[in-house]
This record gives C-alpha cells, sequence and structure tokens, in this order.
C-alpha cells in the first residue's frame, strides 16, 4: 500500500474541554493514520476519550473544546483551513453514523425523498429520473424492498432505520466515515445483518472507516486493525487478529480477559477505575491498575515501540530503554472493590 | 482467579409457573379508544411454564420483546397475569390483593437494568438501602437500621460505608450504583432475586466484578436468581438452567451445558452463531436469519420464528403476509425496472397482511392470472430451497385470481428431545 | 503510592447537608446572566420582606392614622417633605407608612395564596397522576374549566363569596377578612398551575425504574407518592410559585384597584391608594400615586426576576454548561513529570 492512499492522519492530536475544576484531557496525543478501504476499531471503557475523537476527527466537537496537533485528511492540513471549507468537507467527503438513527431522519420525509435530498444537495444538475433511479438504487442495494420506498422513518424498525443511515451516509461514497456505536442499541441477530451489510458495502467503495464501540467482539468481527484507548491515549495500535491473539500492552491483554465471551470459564477483572481526565495519573496513565507496573512506569511515560506492525506505549516493550533500578515491581496499596467505574 | 462454582443437584421447587399469560391492551388511535373499541392485545408472555428450583440460577435469554422482562416482573408481582398460575410456596400469587403482595415483597427481589434509573435521585444511599427495612417494619430502632444497612453496604463491596452513606446516587459512578441496587434488593433476606440484564448498561472491566458480587451472594444467601439476558455469553457462564424465549414463549428450555453444546432450536443456533466474540479465529456465519422480531401484537401463526427460520417447513404455520415478505425480498435483488414490471403484474398486494389461511391474487390491469401464477412459477424456480415454497400446498386459478393455499398450521408445544426440551416442529417423531 | 482515582464528583467531601445543598443549589449552579437575574431579584424582594415584617417598627404612623397622638390632624395631600417624608393623600393618610404597610398586605397575601394552592394543588397533581383513572379525568376537567376563566373574573366572584364564608374564622381573625378572602380567591386561580405541572410531572416519573423499584421493595402506594414521587416532581414548583408571586400581586392591586379588594381601614393595599390617587393626578399631585405605583412596579420585577433566575437552572432545555476556555500547554509539557 502505498502513501498516497492514506485518507486520514492524525499526529499528536489532543482535544481538551475546559471544566471549572480544570482541563479535561479527553484526547491527549494520539497518532494514526488510515487508508481507504480500511476499518479501525477504536474500543475503550466509557469515558476513554473514543467518542469525543471520533467527534473531533469529524470537526465536531461542542463549544468549549480545544483541538491541536496535526489532522491530515487527503493530505490537506484541516486544522489550517478555514471553516467554511471545513463544512463543504464534512457535508460530501466525511460522513457519520450515530447510535439512534430516529434522531438524524427527518419524520416527515418519506424515504425516497431523504435519499433524492441527499444525492441533489452534493450533486446539483442531476435530472428528477436520474435523482429517483439512483436512490432506488441504495436502497435496493441495502435490501429495502422497493415497495417500502414511499414509507416514513418512523414505520421502519430499529434495524432497517439503522440501515437507512448507513445506506444514506454511504449514498455520496465519502472518502472517510466515523460510526459511533452504530449497533449498540439493536438486537444480537440484526446486530450481525448490520455488521454483514456494512463490510459488504464497504467492499464495494472504498472507504476508509473508523468504528467506535465498547465492544471487542464487533472489533474481531468487522474491523482490519484495531486501536485500544485508555485516558485518552492510544496504548496500543495493530492488525486486529494480531492485537487480540497476541496483547503487547497489559491494558489490552488486561481488557481481554474481562470480556465475558462465549468461551468464559472464569470471571476476570481490572482492579480500580478510569482515571480522572482532569489529572491523569503520572507517567504510564494505566500504572495504578496495571499487574506489570514497575517503577519506571510511574514516572515516565513509555515509549511507543514497534513490533511485528503493532505499536504499543508500554516499558515491557522496550526493557532496554528502562533505568536502572527501575524495573522494580511497583508495590501498592490493595485497591478496593468499591472504587471502579 | 475465581470460578463458577459447581452447584447442587436442584433441591426443592420454590416457584412453579403454569401457562403463563400476560397481555396488554394497545393504546390505538384516541378514536377507538372514545367508543371503547378492542384495539388488539400484545402477547408480551403466550403460555409459559417454568419450575425454578431452590439455589439454581436460571437465564430468561431472548432479543427485545421476547417477553422475558415482562415475564420476569410477572414473577415477582409487578405485572397482573391475564393467564395462568404462579405458585409459590405451594400457594398461588397470581389473585393476591395489593397488600398480600406486598408482604411477599421482602422475599421475592428485583435487580434492575439501569443502576442509574433504578436508584431515587433525591434519596441518600443509607436511607434507600434502609428503606425495605422501614417499609416492612424490620428493623429496631434507628440504630439497628443504621447497622443493618452498612452490614448489607459492606456485603455488596460499598466499603468504607461511610463514604456511601450520606452520598446521593449521582455521586456514584454506574458499577457502584449497581451495587447500592443490589445491597437494597437483599436487605431484607430474600429467597429470589430478578436481576434484569443486571450487567448490560455498564462498562466491560465493571461487568465480571458484578457479577462475581452474584455469584457470591449466592453462595453465601442461598439466593436462587432469575437473570433476564440478551446476551447468551454471560448467561453461559452465570446460569445452570437456561430457557430461550422469543416473542413470549421459551422455544428451548434446558441445562446449560446441554443447551450451548447442542442447540436444537433453529432460532437458538441463530442466537449463538450471531455473537460477536472476540475470539479472532471465530467469524459470524454468511446464513443470517433474515428480518426482525415481528410485531408482538400480531404474531406469525403456528411457530412464531417461521418467517426467519431457515430450516422452515410445511406445518410452521405459513400464511399470506409471508408472500408479501417474498415478494419485498425478491423485489429488492431486481433491477428497478423488473420490479415495476412485476408490480403491475400482481396488483393490489395490501390484503395480504390480514388474509389467514390462503392469499387471494387479483392480477394487476392489463395482466392475466396466467402472468402472476407465471411470476410465482419464476420465483419458485429461482429459489426452489426458499423454506415458503415447502409451506404452499398448491397454486390455483379461479375465476381470473390466483390462490396460494397454504398448509395449516400447527403450534410446536415444548416436548423433551434428549436432555433438552424444545418447541420446534422439526423434533417432532 | 498509586493514586486511587475517586469518582469524578466526589473530588472533595462537601460537608454541606443533603437539604441546604438543595436549597442552596439554585445559586450555586446558576451561572453569568441567570445568576445576576436570580440575585438582583431575591435582594429586591428581601427589601419588601424586610419592610413588611419590621413595618411597625418602619413606618412612621399606621396606615390608617389621620393624626398625631396629641390629636393634631394631618394635613390633606401635603408635599414629600417634612414630617411626611412622602406627603399624605387625600384621606389624610401618611403616604409612606400606606407604601411600608402595604408590603405587609401584599406579603401576606402572596405567602398566604401560594401556601394554599401548594398545599391543594401540589397533593391533587400527585394523587391525580398517580393513580389515573376516573379520578384523575374528573380533576383534570375541572382544573380545565377553572384555568380557563379570565383570573380576574374569578378572583372578583370569589372575593365576594368569600367575604361572607370566611368572617369569625381563625384565620380571618388573624389576618383580616379582606387579606384572608383575597388570598384565598387568589389561591383558587393558582391551584390548576400547580396541579397541572404536578399531575404531568408525576405521570412521567410514574413510568420511571426508581418508581418500579418502590413497588419492588414492598412500598404502598402512599409512600411511593410521599417519599419517591414528591421529591422528584416539585422541582418546578418553585418556578411557578415565584411567578405566581409576580401574578398575585398584580392581581391584589387589581381587586384593590376596582374597590372590590380590602378596604382602607383593614389594611394599607397599593391597589386602592392607586385608585384614590387617579383623581390627584389632574390637579398635579403626583406623590400619592406614584409611591404605591412604583412599590408594586418593583415588587412584581422583583419576583418575576426570580422566578426567570429560578427557570434557568431548573429547565435542564434553558441551562447551558458552563464554558471555560482551554489553554493548551505547548507540547513540551507533554513530557510527564
Amino acid at each position: 500500500m502505498s502513501a498516497s492512499d492514506v485518507v486520514v492522519s492524525a499526529e499528536g492530536l489532543r482535544i481538551w474541554y475546559g471544566t471549572e475544576r480544570g482541563p479535561v484531557r479527553a484526547v491527549d496525543g494520539v497518532s494514526f493514520e488510515l487508508r481507504a478501504g480500511e476499518t479501525l476499531g477504536l474500543v475503550g471503557e466509557s469515558g476513554c476519550g473514543k467518542s469525543t475523537l471520533g467527534r473531533g476527527l469529524l470537526d465536531l466537537l461542542p463549544e468549549g473544546s480545544k483541538m491541536d496537533g496535526s489532522l491530515r485528511y487527503q493530505g490537506h492540513d484541516v486544522l489550517a483551513m478555514s471553516t467554511s471549507r471545513r463544512h463543504a468537507l464534512r457535508g460530501s467527503d466525511l460522513a457519520m453514523i450515530f447510535q439512534e438513527p430516529l434522531t438524524r431522519l427527518n419524520p416527515l420525509m418519506r424515504i425516497r425523498e431523504h435519499f433524492e435530498e441527499a444525492l441533489r444537495t452534493h450533486e446539483p444538475g442531476v435530472g428528477k429520473d436520474e435523482l429517483r433511479r439512483r436512490s432506488m438504487e441504495v436502497l435496493r442495494r441495502i435490501g429495502i424492498p422497493p415497495t417500502r420506498y414511499e414509507s416514513y422513518p418512523h414505520e421502519f424498525s430499529g434495524g432497517m432505520r439503522q440501515r437507512l443511515m448507513i445506506a444514506l451516509a454511504l449514498a455520496l461514497r465519502p472518502a472517510f466515515i466515523v460510526a459511533d456505536e452504530p449497533t449498540t442499541a439493536l438486537d444480537v441477530l440484526v446486530e450481525a445483518q448490520i455488521l454483514e451489510m456494512l463490510h459488504d458495502l464497504r467492499s464495494e467503495i472504498d472507504t476508509a472507516l473508523l468504528l467506535i464501540t465498547h465492544n471487542l467482539g464487533i472489533v474481531a468481527e468487522a474491523c482490519d486493525r484495531v486501536a485500544v484507548m485508555y485516558a485518552g491515549e492510544i496504548v496500543e495500535i495493530g492488525d486486529a487478529r494480531d492485537v487480540f491473539r497476541n496483547p503487547r500492552h497489559p491494558y489490552t491483554r488486561e481488557l481481554l480477559r474481562s470480556t465475558i465471551s462465549l468461551s468464559t470459564t472464569g470471571l476476570h477483572y481490572i482492579p480500580g477505575a478510569p482515571p480522572d481526565l482532569v489529572e491523569p495519573p503520572s507517567g504510564c496513565h494505566f500504572h495504578p491498575r496495571c499487574p506489570d507496573a514497575m517503577t519506571v512506569c510511574t514516572t515516565t511515560a513509555p515509549p511507543v515501540v514497534e513490533s511485528a506492525g503493532t505499536l504499543a506505549a508500554c516499558w515491557l516493550q522496550s526493557p532496554g530503554a528502562i533505568p536502572a533500578g527501575a524495573e522494580e515491581p511497583l508495590r501498592r496499596r490493595e485497591i478496593s472493590d468499591a472504587d471502579e467505574a | 482467579m475465581p470460578t463458577r462454582p459447581e452447584t447442587a443437584a436442584p433441591t426443592e421447587t420454590l416457584i412453579e409457573v403454569e401457562e403463563l399469560e400476560v397481555h396488554f391492551r394497545l393504546q390505538g388511535s384516541s378514536l377507538a379508544r372514545l367508543f371503547g373499541r378492542d384495539t388488539g392485545h400484545v402477547r408480551a408472555v403466550d403460555g409459559v411454564s417454568l419450575e425454578l428450583h431452590q439455589g439454581e440460577v436460571v437465564g430468561l435469554v431472548g432479543e427485545s420483546g421476547s417477553g422475558k422482562t415482562t415475564l420476569g416482573r410477572a414473577l415477582l408481582g409487578l405485572e397482573q397475569p391475564t393467564g395462568g398460575r404462579i405458585r409459590y410456596g405451594g400457594k398461588d400469587i397470581t389473585r393476591l390483593g395489593e397488600r398480600d403482595l406486598r408482604s411477599l415483597r421482602t422475599e421475592l427481589q428485583m435487580v434492575f437494568q439501569d443502576p442509574n434509573a433504578a436508584l431515587n435521585p433525591a434519596m441518600t444511599i443509607a436511607r434507600q438501602v434502609g428503606h425495605p427495612l422501614r417499609i416492612h417494619g424490620l428493623a429496631k430502632g434507628r440504630d439497628d437500621l443504621r447497622a443493618k444497612v452498612s452490614q448489607s453496604l459492606e456485603r455488596v463491596g460499598l466499603a468504607p460505608v461511610e463514604r456511601f452513606l450520606d452520598k446521593y446516587p449521582s455521586d456514584l459512578s454506574g458499577g457502584q450504583k449497581q451495587r447500592a441496587v443490589i445491597a437494597r434488593a437483599i436487605i431484607t433476606g430474600p429467597r429470589l432475586l430478578v436481576a434484569d440484564e443486571p450487567i448490560s448498561m455498564l462498562d466491560m472491566s465493571v461487568r465480571s466484578k458484578i457479577l462475581q458480587l452474584m455469584l457470591d451472594l449466592k453462595n453465601d444467601l442461598g439466593l436462587t436468581y432469575v437473570y433476564i439476558t440478551h446476551d447468551l455469553a454471560s448467561a453461559k457462564f452465570f446460569c445452570d438452567r437456561v430457557a430461550i424465549m422469543y416473542l413470549g414463549r421459551i422455544v428451548e428450555i434446558g441445562r446449560t451445558e446441554e443447551i450451548f453444546r447442542d442447540p436444537k432450536h433453529p432460532y437458538t443456533k441463530a442466537l449463538l452463531a450471531a455473537i460477536p466474540d472476540p475470539d479472532p479465529d471465530r467469524a459470524l456465519p454468511r446464513d443470517l436469519p433474515r428480518g426482525e422480531i415481528p410485531d408482538a401484537a400480531d404474531p406469525p401463526s403456528g411457530c412464531a420464528f417461521h418467517p426467519r427460520c431457515p430450516r422452515a417447513f410445511e406445518a410452521c404455520g405459513w400464511e399470506p403476509r409471508d408472500l408479501q415478505t417474498l415478494l419485498d425480498s425478491h423485489w429488492a435483488s431486481v433491477s428497478v425496472e423488473d420490479y415495476e414490471r412485476e408490480r403491475e403484474v400482481v396488483g393490489d398486494l395490501s390484503g395480504l397482511e390480514r388474509a389467514r389461511g390462503r392469499a387471494v391474487l387479483r392480477p394487476g390491469a392489463g395482466s392475466t392470472a396466467a402472468d402472476v401464477r407465471a411470476l410465482l412459477d419464476r420465483l419458485r424456480a429461482a429459489d426452489p430451497e426458499e423454506p415458503f415454497w415447502r409451506g404452499v400446498e398448491s397454486v390455483d386459478v379461479e375465476g381470473g385470481d390466483v390462490i396460494v393455499t397454504f398448509a395449516p398450521a400447527e403450534d410446536p408445544v415444548l416436548r423433551t428431545v434428549s436432555a433438552v426440551r424444545v418447541a420446534c416442529h422439526l423434533y417432532e417423531a | 503510592m498509586a493514586s486511587i482515582a475517586t469518582t469524578p464528583t466526589g473530588a472533595k467531601p462537601r460537608r454541606r447537608s443533603g437539604l441546604g445543598r438543595r436549597l442552596l443549589s439554585p445559586v450555586t449552579r446558576t451561572t453569568g446572566v441567570a445568576r445576576w437575574i436570580l440575585v438582583a431579584g431575591l435582594l429586591l424582594t428581601l427589601v419588601f420582606v424586610v419592610a413588611a415584617v419590621f413595618a411597625p417598627w418602619l413606618a412612621p404612623y399606621d396606615f390608617a392614622q389621620k393624626r398625631l397622638a396629641d390629636g393634631q390632624a394631618f394635613p390633606k395631600m401635603t408635599a414629600p417633605g417634612g414630617d411626611h417624608l412622602l406627603g399624605t393623600n387625600d384621606q389624610f393618610f401618611d403616604v409612606l407608612s400606606r407604601v411600608v404597610w402595604g408590603s405587609r398586605t401584599a406579603v401576606e397575601v402572596v405567602v398566604l395564596s401560594i401556601a394554599a394552592s401548594l398545599v391543594i394543588g401540589v397533593p391533587l397533581g400527585l394523587v391525580s397522576g398517580y393513580l389515573g383513572g376516573w379520578l384523575d379525568r374528573v380533576l383534570l376537567l375541572v382544573m380545565d374549566a377553572l384555568f380557563a376563566f379570565p383570573s380576574l373574573l374569578l378572583a372578583i366572584v370569589f372575593a365576594f363569596l368569600l367575604r361572607d364564608v370566611l368572617g369569625g374564622t381563625v384565620l380571618a381573625d388573624v389576618l383580616g377578612v379582606g387579606v384572608t378572602s383575597a388570598a384565598l380567591s387568589l389561591t383558587v386561580i393558582y391551584i390548576p398551575q400547580y396541579y397541572r405541572v404536578v399531575r404531568n410531572t408525576t405521570v412521567s416519573a410514574r413510568e420511571a425504574t426508581y418508581v418500579e423499584a418502590a413497588r419492588a421493595i414492598g412500598a404502598s402506594r402512599w409512600t411511593v407518592m410521599r417519599s419517591y414521587l414528591f421529591p422528584n416532581v416539585v422541582s418546578s414548583v418553585p418556578v411557578i410559585g415565584t411567578l405566581n408571586a409576580a401574578d398575585a400581586i398584580g392581581t391584589l392591586a387589581a381587586l384593590g384597584f376596582l374597590g372590590l379588594g380590602i378596604q382602607p381601614q383593614e389594611a394599607a393595599e397599593w391597589g386602592y391608594d392607586l385608585n384614590r390617587a387617579l383623581d390627584d393626578t389632574s390637579a398635579g399631585i403626583w406623590w400619592t400615586g406614584l409611591f404605591p405605583g412604583l412599590a408594586i412596579v418593583l415588587l412584581v420585577t422583583a419576583l418575576t426576576l426570580v422566578g426567570e433566575g429560578l427557570n434557568e437552572t431548573v429547565n435542564p432545555t434553558l441551562r447551558r454548561r458552563k464554558l471555560v476556555a482551554v489553554v493548551l500547554p505547548p507540547r513540551d509539557e507533554k513530557v510527564r513529570s
């Protein structure tokens, strides 16, 4: 894959919110690249900054937040762009899929009209018949029977609505889509259908997809690569199969172990709670909960180390760089049950 | 690493549910209500029989609309059954008055899905956790109440208790709130705990902690659990027995190992296959059941799962609206031009939704019955394996219309198949 | 050595008791303009409350006093200055005393009417919303009918009716028949407002999980309403209360202005004084009308400000998160110590 395939690249991206207690470091120095046709899963516990990052990439941040670092979209520096150019970019080349589709569909517009509207706005000058033909084509591809084209959003089931939302987002063939927990509100079987549909659609159009989820299973099913986020930072990023089979970062490993799956035979959990992002712990943010923590972890942030295509930020990956005497296992007091998220 | 303890063989029966029905009146339009017209019923629970043994964990597993939550609520008398019986300790509790039911509430308790909503935002933790004792007059004075509340909070891991007693729910994290909810549920020393998706709204790293807490409580206090969930993975780990529910009925029930080792009902099989699993060597199947859960106000005839079932056959309850679904999915796969041409041939399809037993297709203007028939034949030839055709007895032309007759429907009943009980026509001798 | 994260909100233990925290929360939670509106309204209201409470000491004379203790009569319609800081009116009353004593009347009427409508309206709304059924329908109909009437008309009718009924009751003996009947006639107007708001919030809160949880632990209907619904549905009541208080001042003055309210010998009342001052204006006598009028305007404004300020805090759709500017520190600081 050549460098020209890179659709989104972020480097040292920071997104902070102001609060009365001080700035919340929701995203604090995140770097990654996303190529055309690739799906990157972004996982982490609630409050780790994954949704903020997703919104930040699409310039959908709420008031009172600030973003800096470098964010390039197809080579153009987004942060240096004027507001109007960013706005134009967001409409046609970037798209977002939300958890609750009904709030994003106009209840007074027929389904067909939604699609015609979207296509018309971004491709003015297309004839009426052509618009109709093309929107029907899109609907047909996602399995909406033509007999339902004239229906209103509320007449569809939750799964159908999410299909419609996805189809609407993909209708303009955007280069980059952020999907924030797109299947969380859906039933197991429908969730599987949607994942299947996302997969099929993506093989047709060369879109880069960032899939934000708390469900590791969905990442394993639907993503090429995975980024694990903890306390505003990406602690590990790499090929999804590889990361799940051989996690480098203790947080990834512990998260996988604590997930209840069909093969679970014993319960395992990470003690403590994710840190307060106003005053994150010193050194490696995970050190207060990490079973492998060493003295060095409390003082110095670990370097990001690559091994076999996977990047991980953990001192265990670069034992040679640890100052002498600082590789002592960390001694600390017991974390009580009640200190949890 | 803590593991699931082996449970002793089932002992005495705690609760016996017989043919329980909970139907809800639909609201309907305001006009219909004004004239007192019957606006239909949602069959949330539609004939469920179940036994709960002392000390076991029974899982009620299903998707939304399966009736699992309504069944759980009915067990506690929070929902008035419209039919059937629930026997607790040999006594029928379905006909009890509000007052008698209230005294039972010390023995039957509930844990809710959303810990953020289950606590009164205007009460301190100490007051809410102790409230059941005050309501039932089980505490002797303030000091006794305080001591019992502290004990219960400590029991669920909210220690040191001084940190939590005077807090309001908004000061606690999700996991801590769920612990407080559990503390409130166990403070009266109940025998049965109905846990309605107790971990589904919690963060991944907290889920196992709460599940572990529930296991510990069960062993220490000799509790019996009804665990309501849509998550098969946690049910597999947590439950002794599992009942798979679909549209208000139990379609399969048996010991957890048996159900997960060899699922019998096609719905159970589909559910199991569709769980996204972090295991990189497992992938989602491509043959997922189509469509979504039908409307419980107007469930499919025969087996409610038949329209989505890959293995359905004659007896499963095929009906005219399945023909509508078939045509819809066919049209979603052809070009716009083909759709428009074929749509004209079959004419008005709006009658299919209501029709029972046989479907009458009146050809559209400019088409004949032979055209309609030819279309149906083409469909059949294109996909002869489609289960729908197994349920079609005959396609006849009568007085210019095409009549599609379906095999008579039969309701599948639970029957023992090897070690489990399953309601599926496939397993009838 | 490991830093153990506490819950996000519980950074420092707050030593304030639960009730104090809840009572003070409107002021501490408001921000920006809303806070100033609330504080300004509260201060202005406080002025009138102080005047009402300490009227006997603050006012130079009694409200119905026409002559000094030594028997010397007040001059009629004398201009402000001298013994009569704000002058006297056509009935020989001292205007300053009438204004100060008038705030006592106003506060009495407002407190009594709001308290009575709260005591009746809130429980009715709670019961109606929680139990539903025919009781709910009947109450809804009655309240809507009351609500549909022009409020001043209703107040006039009830003020007349109550005047006869109340004579000789304890309440009338303490506060006077005029004040009591005016207050209770206002009560009739305001009950439907509390009823509707409380009923509607109860109907939605009835479905909340914590109410279901209360049933699951065996709470009776009465307990559910008292301990679970009541504390959670009354949050919008203070807003209506203060806005009603403002409205009550206006309606009371209107009754007095029409001559249907409190009589001058019973208590000082601004609306009545304003009416009497009507003829004076043509004669160039401004002080008899200006000061009672100003009192009405100021108190109504004060109460409206409090109501609007409260509304900003209580109503989440109007509330905005306080934005704090973020300054991203230069990169080098990323090296964590």
